[in-house]
């Protein structure tokens, strides 16, 4: 028996008994990838955490084995468990700024593993110096993750570096115990594309070379594409699915995968609905009985909600927890039977009849004074937007595509005037916006909202929903009285699919897709004819991604709204936008519609940026690097 | 009438300060909304708990707040004429305790002095004993009986109390209207008078509710208990000195019940100066930015660098040296004792708020980067209303919490004051001149402890239950801690 990590049966509990992860069985070869794919809050990083026995407070590991070379995990005393994390198995995690202590240079916190697992003592002089064969390994191991000039490296601090590389760091770390499988939990989330891609490489090749396994932990159907031999899917604790990844991207099975696949936005779909999963991941311990997708499936049926289905191997290694496959004489016949979704009606011809603008940016830059000394003296500038121009036509959307720090967000508040712009112009409408006094500006307030990134931190969580889409409407006199108003929020809900009665509750008490909901239904409020929607998904999971990208594209076509939708998501991009414009350090590099620019990228950076993203057919495509 | 109301500057600040709570409170009675966090904090028994003991603090406090000067028996030419003496209703409530003063120290519960003297013994020798008290255990012929005599009042004490207690509670509970009632109310015609038969049928499952709904029971043992303490405690002061007496020999309960008043009003007047200033200022700071910030933070970094024993005993002096150069302004010697206490608030407030500012600052400059913020500005709302409708119910967990911490600092620093010399006036009874005066006492051999136990005991009270009620209150009031129901 090869398998490097056996899990069986793995329950971890809240105090209140509810289920976090229940009865998790899988198993990792030698030298094999792992992936556990999930949205948020299905219980995989607690899978992880349970493994490493790093549970926190009031989580408890309840049932189930496992073993790791045979030994078991659950049973090990807390000292010999101490020798397998970061010997045996090591965990490399999400944020990379947050995994490095700050006030430690890198080769310090190396070496201190090192010391840990390698069996070298430098703890009994401190850290102080650097032994000399530490000093080499560390460098080492910073030259095997890809860091160039190691040895300079080694000796800084975390906050010198950026965050490709402090995950780079975090692997290295990792790698220092020379473990038998490494934990990835949501490895690359925090990164951008590029750097995604790279990390990814990474791990590829520290795994070809090392002959470790991997359990790897993400929500992203690409990375799982690019890396994983094997896929467990994940829903509300439980494994619903197993297979290979060749089999899963060829076919799967379990009704969730299946929607998970359709609610990926891509071009190919951008005249029609995406396939949302209706509703959010149900919270854990709320569903004790039957299957837990079943309130969201479309093919439950009564059994499904009756009796919880049993794991039912399907083909070789691939298998699933559905009352579809019960019985496997005919299940060849069902998954194929089955139409991907309603079809709904093509875009509205208008569409594609040229417009006039609606807003027009010209040469639009935003400079950040870097101020010194005690009189403040301007010494230097942050030029986050540099002048850059675009139009944006009534009831059209343009993307604006760029990675982390190129100033896309800048961009759109500078457009809002939230951050007063440097110089050029903003004409909505043809009237001017920049130098507007404030009540001059106020009366143009109502033409353009925006949708911001974190509907956990867009709402004010001491006010109502009512009061939250009322202070719009309040702060630029529309409908006067109250009971219009009452009205016009009944209509709003209504219009961003949300029930009207929620009217009296606190935005705490909504997920994440229904806070963003009611964000854009803030927005709303004041009819605009332009929403600047900043990144308003990449907060969200995947099925829930695709019920907002839904909305969105529904509200445009019914109030005849553009968009300048903010994103770094390339496939949101295919499937929203009809123009796109690059951004890169505080310029754009390349402008065209979405068909061109995704199709035949021209600018180097451009090309990059696509390369980088993992598609999800599983072919690899050659890399570019910028 | 034979007293006219004398209304002092504290007491007007007190009454102010009434008013406005129960004006908010009449407001949030109205909107369901407003009520809901307030109902939560009702379901918590630490919560009810803690608000028996603050509400018994404050009703001795009011008491000790209305007050009145006597009339004297003779007039002058047809006019009455009042006692110079400024009197609270709790001061009259309390008459016993107020005027039976020994000649010094003596021990909780003695019927003798703390120190021997010399006293000539009924056959004409001089001798050196402990001297029988003047009212502490006078009724007794034998300072031995004590013991015996002490327990049967207590216990007889206790069951008055608890008797007292539970017919309190049995006219709370019938005045309490079950639900039920409330409903069947509207149907049965109002001039039916009382119903025994249907009262009953109402008051036994509100009982039996009662005693199923955890917070209630907490809440009636916890009155149960409390009322058999003031019982046995009131049934005990009638003949002895419960806590003792000090160095002048008054009663060290009348003083520490009378110190509540002063430490009241030092905790809330100081308050409401600090308020205003730390919280306008600190979102101001920290919200606009710009010069305004840098002026608002020199401000206070210049005034917290200043020492503030320093600057606040060069107030007072000057407070003092005024006062005392206009002894017309003052028809008492209690209304220029008062205005010192009120004056002493001002200065405490004004001293005191950098460091509440600092963290209000501190936590606007994160709030105003959040993007809610930033999509009330997209709508062009005013910066007043983004204050007042954003941030200021979003700092209102630290100020909560920052002013109950506070509320204990004060006192102490009443403390602190009155030990340099500049704190209330030397007639003025508060915690802090009983603590600035154990110091003597503590460094006695035999040691008096039991003034500076007493302090301690009282505040220990009060700024505990104060401190628990306010977890509840922001506990209550955090809805990422509450699921609510929705209400229109």
């Amino acid at each position: 028996m090869n398998d490097i990590l056996n899990v069986s049966g793995l329950v971890t509990q809240l105090r209140n008994g509810t289920r976090i992860v229940d009865e998790i069985s899988f198993c990792i070869r030698a030298g094999e990838t792992y992936a556990l794919l999930g949205e948020s809050g299905c219980g995989k990083s607690m899978t992880a955490l349970s493994l490493m026995r790093l549970l926190p407070d009031g989580v408890a590991h309840t049932g189930g084995t496992a073993l790791l070379d045979d030994i078991d995990l659950f049973g090990l005393p807390e000292r010999e468990m101490r020798e397998v994390r970061g010997g045996r198995m090591a965990m490399i995690f999400q944020e990379p700024g947050l995994s490095l202590n700050p006030v430690m240079t890198v080769g310090q916190q190396i070496a201190e593993v090192l010391a840990l697992h390698a069996g070298r003592d430098s703890s009994r002089r401190g850290f102080v110096g650097l032994k000399s064969d530490l000093r080499q390994r560390c460098i080492d191991l910073l030259d095997q993750v890809g860091i160039p000039d190691a040895s300079r490296r080694v000796t800084e601090y975390p906050f010198q570096l950026s965050g490709g590389m402090k995950q780079r760091v975090m692997i290295a770390m990792a790698l220092a115990g020379s473990p038998k499988l490494l934990i990835a939990d949501e490895p690359t989330t925090a990164l951008d594309v590029t750097i995604q891609a790279q990390v990814l490489q990474l791990l590829r090749d520290t795994q070809a070379a090392s002959g470790m396994s991997l359990l790897l932990i993400t929500h992203d159907l690409g990375v799982v594409a690019e890396n994983a031999h094997r896929v467990g899917v994940m829903y509300a604790g439980q494994i619903v699915e197993q297979a290979s990844r060749a089999q899963l991207f060829a076919r799967p099975l379990h009704p969730y995968t299946q929607k998970l696949f359709a609610a990926l936005p891509d071009t190919a779909r951008s005249d029609q609905p995406l396939a949302a999963i209706p509703g959010s991941v149900p919270p854990p311990g709320s569903i004790t009985q039957g299957c837990r997708f079943a309130p969201r499936c479309d093919k439950a049926w009564a059994l499904c909600v009756e009796q919880t289905p049993e794991w039912t191997e399907v083909a070789d290694g691939q298998g699933v927890r559905c009352h579809l496959y019960d019985r496997i004489e005919d299940w060849g016949s069902r998954i194929e039977g089955k139409p991907q979704q309603k079809q709904d009606g093509a875009m509205p011809s208008s569409i594609l009849n040229p417009r006039s603008s609606i807003l027009k940016v010209s040469d639009l830059k935003v400079y950040f004074p870097i101020r010194k000394g005690i009189l403040q003296r301007v010494a230097g500038q942050v030029k986050a937007v540099d002048g850059v121009s675009l139009e944006i036509p009534q009831g059209r959307t343009l993307a604006l595509v760029g990675e982390s720090g190129c100033g896309k967000t800048t961009l759109g508040k500078a457009l809002l005037q939230l951050i007063p712009p440097t110089a050029g112009s903003v004409q909505f409408a043809g009237r001017e916006l920049m130098g507007l006094s404030a009540r001059a500006l106020r009366t143009q307030r109502g033409t353009m909202q925006m949708v911001f990134q974190d509907p956990y931190a867009s709402l004010n969580p001491k006010m109502r929903v009512a009061e939250i889409l009322e202070e719009g409407m309040t702060a630029l006199n529309i409908e006067t009285n109250s009971a219009a108003r009452q009205s016009r929020i009944d209509t709003l809900l209504d219009q961003v699919g949300l029930a009207r009665s929620i009217k009296w509750r606190y935005p705490h008490e909504f997920s994440g897709g229904q806070r963003q909901r009611i964000a854009i239904a803030r927005a709303l409020a004041v009819s605009p004819q332009l929403l600047i929607c900043d990144e308003p998904t990449s907060a969200l999971d995947v099925s829930v991604q695709a019920q907002i990208l839904n909305l969105l594209k529904a509200l445009q076509q019914e109030l005849n709204l553009s968009y300048l939708f903010i994103t770094h998501n390339l496939a949101v991009v295919e499937y929203l936008a009809h123009e796109v414009c690059v951004m890169y350090l505080g310029r754009i590099v390349e402008r065209g519609t979405a068909e061109e620019v995704l199709r035949a990228p021209k600018h180097p950076y451009t090309q990059a940026l696509l390369s980088a993203v993992p598609r999800i057919d599983g072919k690899g495509r050659e890399r570019i690097r910028y | 009438m034979n007293f006219t109301p004398v209304i002092l500057w504290s007491d007007a600040l007190v009454f102010l300060l009434l008013a406005a709570g129960i004006a908010s409170t009449w407001y949030v009675r109205r909107h369901e909304h407003l009520l809901l966090p307030w109902r939560r904090v009702a379901q918590s028994a630490t919560a009810m708990v803690s608000l028996l003991v603050l509400s018994l603090f404050l009703i001795v406090g009011l008491l000790d707040t209305l007050h009145y000067r006597a009339a004297l028996p003779e007039k002058n030419g047809g006019e009455t004429v009042y006692t110079p003496e400024v009197l609270s209703v709790f001061d009259k409530l309390a008459g016993p305790l107020r005027a039976q003063t020994e000649k010094t120290y003596s021990a909780p519960l003695a019927v003798t002095l703390y120190t021997k003297e010399s006293i000539t013994d009924p056959q004409g020798n001089v001798v050196r004993d402990y001297p029988r008290l003047r009212y502490g255990g006078a009724h007794l012929a034998d300072g031995a009986q004590r013991d015996g005599d002490v327990l049967k009042r207590v216990l007889l004490g206790a069951v008055c109390g608890l008797l007292a207690g539970a017919l309190l509670l049995a006219a709370g509970i019938a005045s309490f209207r079950p639900p039920i009632t409330q409903f069947e109310g509207r149907l049965r015609p109002e001039s039916s008078g009382f119903k025994p038969k249907a009262f009953l049928y109402d008051w036994i499952p509100a009982c039996a509710g009662m005693t199923r709904n955890r917070t209630l029971k907490v809440l009636l043992i916890a009155t149960l208990i409390i009322a058999a303490l003031i019982g046995a405690i009131a049934n005990l002061a009638t003949v002895y000195h419960v806590l003792g007496t000090d160095k002048v020999g008054q009663d060290v309960l009348y003083l520490s019940l009378k110190s509540i008043r002063t430490g009241l009003i030092i905790g809330t007047v100081t308050t409401l100066v600090t308020l205003p200033l730390a919280l306008l200022l600190g979102i101001a700071a920290g919200y606009l930015r710009g010069w305004v910030d840098d002026v608002i933070q020199y401000i206070y970094t210049v005034l917290s660098s200043i020492p503030s024993v320093l600057l606040i005993a060069a107030a007072v002096l000057m407070m003092q040296v005024t006062i005392e150069t206009h002894p017309e302004w003052f028809d008492t010697s209690a209304s220029r004792a008062d205005l010192r206490l009120v004056f002493l608030c001002l200065i405490l407030g004004m001293t005191s708020w950098t460091g509440l500012c600092r963290l209000l600052r501190g936590e606007t400059l994160k709030l105003r980067e959040l993007e809610y913020i930033q999509a009330a500005q997209a709508f062009g709302v005013s910066s007043l209303r983004i204050l007042t409708r954003h941030i200021v119910p979003n700092v209102m967990h630290i100020i909560l919490i920052a002013l109950v911490m506070d509320f204990s600092a004060l006192v102490l620093a009443e403390a602190v004051l009155s030990y340099v010399g500049v704190g209330v006036d030397p007639s003025m009874i508060s915690f802090g001149t009983m603590i600035n005066g154990a110091r003597l006492e503590m460094g006695r051999d035999p040691m008096v402890w039991w003034a500076l136990a007493a302090a301690f005991g009282f505040m220990l009270a009060l700024v505990l239950a104060a401190n628990l009620f306010a977890d509840a209150v922001r506990d209550a009031f955090d809805p990422r801690l509450n699921r609510t129901e929705a209400v229109a």
